[in-house]
């Protein structure tokens, strides 16, 4: 044996070497994947061209020939299938985000109402939150959609206020016709909502200075409703009710929500709420029962343990999942095929339907749900750096 | 033994035992209803407001639902005079809202299968049984006799087409579906996902969050309109099967971030005793990792499985007869339309009972791992 | 073991008496956590409470600052009876410092957050002398540079000499300690018992459960060994170490001393 030998580690045969495997191992998945894509997709133009469908996108710029029920923009039968797909995006926003904050206020009620010391209150709400949980948001959305078909034709609609009429073709209330005063108060709720936010820092500083505590909720509240109601009653105090009236088999004026519209909404709102509630429920109770013993040792009143010591914590832990909770809200309001609500799903599968460009019109759908996903991702990244408890 | 008089601080009594049972109030309930219902003024605020709701709305709810209503009907014309609700409409469809299609006479061979798929469940759900050994040819029976039962064709059972599939077997033939393939298909994609190899961890992300991003209504679309296209001519493959494999990827993709949380507990030290001894990769991970990953973050798993069970109630959408479906499709019938409500509180009862079982286990499970129950 | 009969303690006024237990049971449901306590501690005195697990120390000590609530007896504390009126709890909290096992710093605040926190919003300081008084602490304690970072960052040891700061800040008249130095590592011990050695000397009023006898023997004025709910044996160190009178804190010191 020479010297050299004695100092070379023995060389394998270069199969054996974990790095080379591995590389191979990624060169024949790419290749894999890269071969099945390819013949997914010739598959694809094959077929399609052999059924006579068309392919590109050109479709969107075609007369889409089909009416819908109700949408935010202007929209007629003769519109093109683009325009089609952005009422049904719009739809979609509508109800996801009406739903996102009724959610949001049931959801933390109710999580809040789980963890209260009243018997009743926590028993009520866990009913609420099991019922919610354990039925399928299908189920909810539809019992929603029947329960409205029940209600009274619409002369012989239930009035739970003056000029406000709930039935089986919705629900109608007055709405204030619109005014050109109104975006000088719509500035005016803009500003007091400035205004309460310099108030607070005011007070704090105030308060770092000179130790006194002042009480901002009253003051608080009386410059965000005072502002804008200042500039209202400068304009002459304009409010002109457009009250809806029963005009043959239904209703004109007044703000009219379709019962697609109100049986989605409630079905996804109380399906969200109930896991939110749970969310709430098990944030408040990950703040260990020491911090809020430490906090009361060191003399400070429950009103201030709760707002410096254990919110601050439990949003940590509640924050993230609730944001999922969202995405999923939104992924839900596609359920408006089921009832007719045409949200950006219902009229996908109508487009898909008619023209019969599956490819397209579903790539459409999920490109949209996915840049809404993303949009959500980066929220909460974003949260959680910024509020991330630092350890070693 | 002297008393001890040095000290001037008395002590009590140094003899043990001098326990003595706790003071009780006059009266336990007053005392429950003193510091849950009325111990501030608040809190005697929302239970009055509470009362008040409950007085408002349960008196109603419970004649409408119990009172008044009507259990069973020789015609739909008793249901219309009554008053309260008619649960009567369960008792004349129950056969197609449960069982769908299926031919009349061979209803027995889905209670049969079911059976025994409750049975399985009930025993996979028990630690005792946690054992390849035992749940793998437990499965493998279950699913051979309920797939014997349902399709029929031997053993001298008529054959029942998948497209004649419904009702609550359907249900479950798709859950178990998803959870059968999406499950092993989970794991893939968590050890995938960790994976040392770009491309691979590439390739798993992707997947993954793309597939979470979008609602898995267009997943069902795909599988059920695209999906055929990828297939060269001739070959076509079974609409069921097709939309089970889309609602395994979807729950696949969601599990797989639970196991992933449950890969990244497992300390490094696993994985390198393992190494040391020798045992190569799917060794480890068979063996000794993917068996603590799994029980780590069980609670979790169980949450995506209910998900999974509720889920199947999509299929609405695209024209399967799940027991949602069945049960839309034959309250179409004019004469006993008006009750629909009554037949979907039913269905919603029986998705209740099962998901809050599932629930109620999770909760268990939780509470095992927090004792540190070995199992 | 004869039955001594139990000398029912009449409430002394006295400014002396910080804290005063007089016939203090507590029930946790039908166990019965303290039977029959009676004690009282002067001011500028040092007790330290030993027993073994489950004996009542820790629960008793929770009462003083009603983290725990007796059911029958009365708490006096700096004069001031502990019942359920909420002001009397308040008044009571600033003028007792408590000292957690686990620390129960607030991880989401900085450390100087942690302790001007309650001086600013119960003494209602200002920041400014608020922050001035909590760098004093923190120099105490000999950690004014960990001002800045957060207790995620910082070791078990300096922790809890943050939170001993801490407690110092509203500036109480009586400090208690639950086990201080039991969740430490043992390197650490000698950091956070320094520091409350030199509390000791200063001449506040301390009531310590623990099982560092070498501190007791150090600092204390009075021993107290508890055993399932009871006060057994209340004697001075030296007595209480060399010739205890009861078998059972025989027993429990034989344990406790050789190993």
């Amino acid at each position: 044996m020479s010297a050299s030998d004695k100092n070379q580690p023995t060389q394998g045969s270069i199969f054996y070497d974990q790095g080379f495997r591995s590389i191979v191992y990624q060169i024949l998945l790419a290749v894999g994947l890269g071969y099945v894509g390819w013949a997914l997709f010739s598959n694809v133009i094959e077929n399609l061209d052999r059924q006579g469908i068309a392919t590109g996108w050109s479709f969107l710029w075609t007369s889409s020939g089909f009416d819908i029920g109700e949408s935010v923009i202007e929209y007629d039968a003769g519109d093109t299938y683009g325009r089609a797909l952005l009422v049904g995006f719009l739809n979609t926003v509508r109800v996801a985000f009406l739903g996102i904050i009724f959610a949001t206020i049931l959801g933390v009620f109710m999580g809040v109402a789980r963890v209260s010391r009243n018997w009743l209150l926590s028993t009520i709400s866990s009913w609420f939150v099991e019922i919610g949980r354990n039925v399928p948001v299908v189920l909810h959305v539809i019992f929603w959609g029947t329960v409205i078909h029940l209600l009274p034709q619409p002369r012989e609609a239930m009035v739970p206020f003056e000029g406000a009429f709930i039935m089986n073709r919705g629900f109608v209330m007055p709405f204030p016709v619109y005014d050109d005063a109104y975006p000088w108060v719509g500035l005016g709720l803009i500003v007091g909502i400035a205004g309460v936010v310099f108030l607070n820092k005011w007070a704090q500083a105030k308060r770092e200075r000179t130790g006194q505590y002042i009480h901002t909720l009253w003051p608080g509240l009386g410059i965000f409703f005072g502002c804008p109601l200042v500039v209202w009653l400068a304009f002459g105090a304009p409010l002109v009710w457009d009250v809806p009236a029963l005009k043959g088999f239904n209703f004109q004026g007044g703000l009219q929500l379709s019962p697609e519209f109100i049986a989605l909404l409630v079905g996804i709102t109380v399906y969200t709420a109930s896991f939110i509630a749970e969310i709430v429920r098990s944030g408040i109770q990950s703040v260990p029962s020491g911090q809020v013993e430490a906090a009361g040792a060191v003399g400070l009143r429950q009103g201030f343990i709760m707002r410096y010591v254990v919110i601050p914590q439990a949003l940590r832990v509640i924050v993230p999942p609730t944001a999922s909770q969202y995405l999923s809200l939104t992924k839900n309001s596609s359920l408006g095929v089921l009832i007719g609500y045409p949200d950006l799903v219902n009229i996908g599968n109508t487009t898909l339907n008619q023209t019969g460009q599956a490819v397209e019109a579903i790539t459409i759908m999920m490109l949209v749900y996915l840049g809404i996903s993303i949009v959500i991702s980066l929220f909460m990244n974003f949260y959680n750096r910024i509020v991330a408890i630092k350890e070693r | 033994m002297p008393n001890d008089t040095t000290s001037n601080i008395p002590t009590s009594g140094t003899k043990s035992g001098r326990t003595a049972p706790p003071p009780t109030e006059r009266i336990p309930v007053l005392k429950w209803i003193r510091e849950n219902l009325v111990s501030s003024p608040l809190n005697t605020v929302v239970t009055i407001i509470c009362v008040f709701g409950l007085i408002y709305t349960v008196p109603d709810f419970i004649s409408w639902s119990l009172l008044d209503a009507v259990f069973n009907a020789s015609s739909h014309e008793d249901c219309r005079a009554a008053a309260g609700a008619c649960w009567a409409v369960v008792a004349d469809k129950h056969r197609p809202m449960f069982f769908g299609v299926y031919p009349y006479e061979e209803h027995w061979r889905l209670l049969l299968g079911l059976i025994i798929y409750c049975g399985a469940v009930g025993l996979t759900m028990l630690p005792k049984c946690w054992s390849y050994k035992f749940l793998v040819p437990l499965w493998l029976f279950t699913l051979f006799s309920t797939l014997t039962l349902m399709w029929g064709g031997v053993l001298g059972l008529a054959e029942v087409d998948t497209s004649q599939w419904g009702g609550l077997p359907l249900t479950m033939v798709l859950f178990s579906g998803t959870i059968v393939v999406g499950f092993p298909l989970a794991i893939l994609l968590a050890l995938g996902r960790r994976s040392d190899m770009p491309a691979v961890k590439a390739v798993c992300v992707i997947f993954i969050e793309s597939l979470r991003g979008v609602p898995l209504i267009t997943i069902l679309f795909v599988a059920v309109n695209v999906f055929p296209l990828f297939l060269p001519q001739g070959l076509e493959f079974d609409k069921l099967l097709r939309v089970m494999v889309g609602m395994a990827i979807f729950f696949a993709c969601y599990q797989a971030e639970v196991i992933r949380g449950g890969l990244q507990a497992i300390s490094r030290g696993q994985y390198e005793a393992a190494e040391a001894l020798g045992l190569g990769y799917w060794q480890t991970m068979i063996r000794i990792i993917l068996p603590q990953a799994l029980r780590i973050c069980l609670p979790g798993i169980v949450n995506h499985v209910i998900a999974a069970f509720k889920n199947t109630s999509l299929v609405l959408i695209i024209g399967l007869f799940d027991m949602l479906t069945a049960t839309t499709s034959v309250m179409q019938d004019p004469e006993w339309r008006r009750f629909t409500l009554e037949a979907y509180i039913c269905v919603g009862f029986v998705y209740f009972c099962f998901c809050y079982a599932l629930s109620k286990y999770s909760q268990q499970v939780e509470r095992w791992l927090g004792e540190g129950k070995r199992f | 073991m004869n039955e001594q009969a139990q000398t029912p303690r009449p409430s002394s006024a006295s400014d002396d008496t910080a804290i005063e237990l007089i016939d203090v049971n507590k029930w946790y449901g039908d166990f019965q956590a303290l039977v029959d306590i009676n004690l009282s501690v002067k001011r500028g005195e040092r007790v330290v409470v030993c027993g073994p697990s489950g004996s009542g120390k820790s629960t008793m000590i929770r009462c003083i600052n009603r983290l725990e609530h007796h059911q029958r007896g009365k708490i006096i504390v700096d004069g001031t009876e502990l019942t359920d009126n909420l002001k009397n709890i308040e008044a009571v909290r600033s003028e007792v410092g408590m000292v957690f096992q686990s620390f129960n710093l607030f991880p989401h605040m900085r450390i100087i957050d942690n302790l001007t926190l309650a001086p600013m919003l119960v003494r209602k300081m200002p920041k400014a002398d608020a922050e001035e008084l909590a760098m004093g602490y923190l120099e105490r304690v000999q950690i004014p540079e960990q001002a800045y970072k957060y207790p995620g960052q910082l070791s078990g040891g300096q922790q809890q000499r943050v939170a001993i700061a801490r407690s110092l800040c509203m500036q109480p008249r009586v400090m208690l300690f639950d086990e201080p130095t039991s969740a430490l590592d043992p390197e650490m011990i000698k950091e956070v018992l320094d520091v409350m050695i030199e509390l000791a000397d200063e001449g506040m009023t301390m009531m310590v459960v623990t099982h560092e006898m070498g501190f007791a023997k150090t600092v204390a004025d009075t021993m107290i060994f508890m055993d399932l709910g009871e006060i057994v044996e209340v004697a001075t160190p030296d007595v209480f170490f060399t010739n205890p009178e009861n078998e059972r804190t025989q027993l429990f010191l034989k344990q406790i001393l050789t190993h």
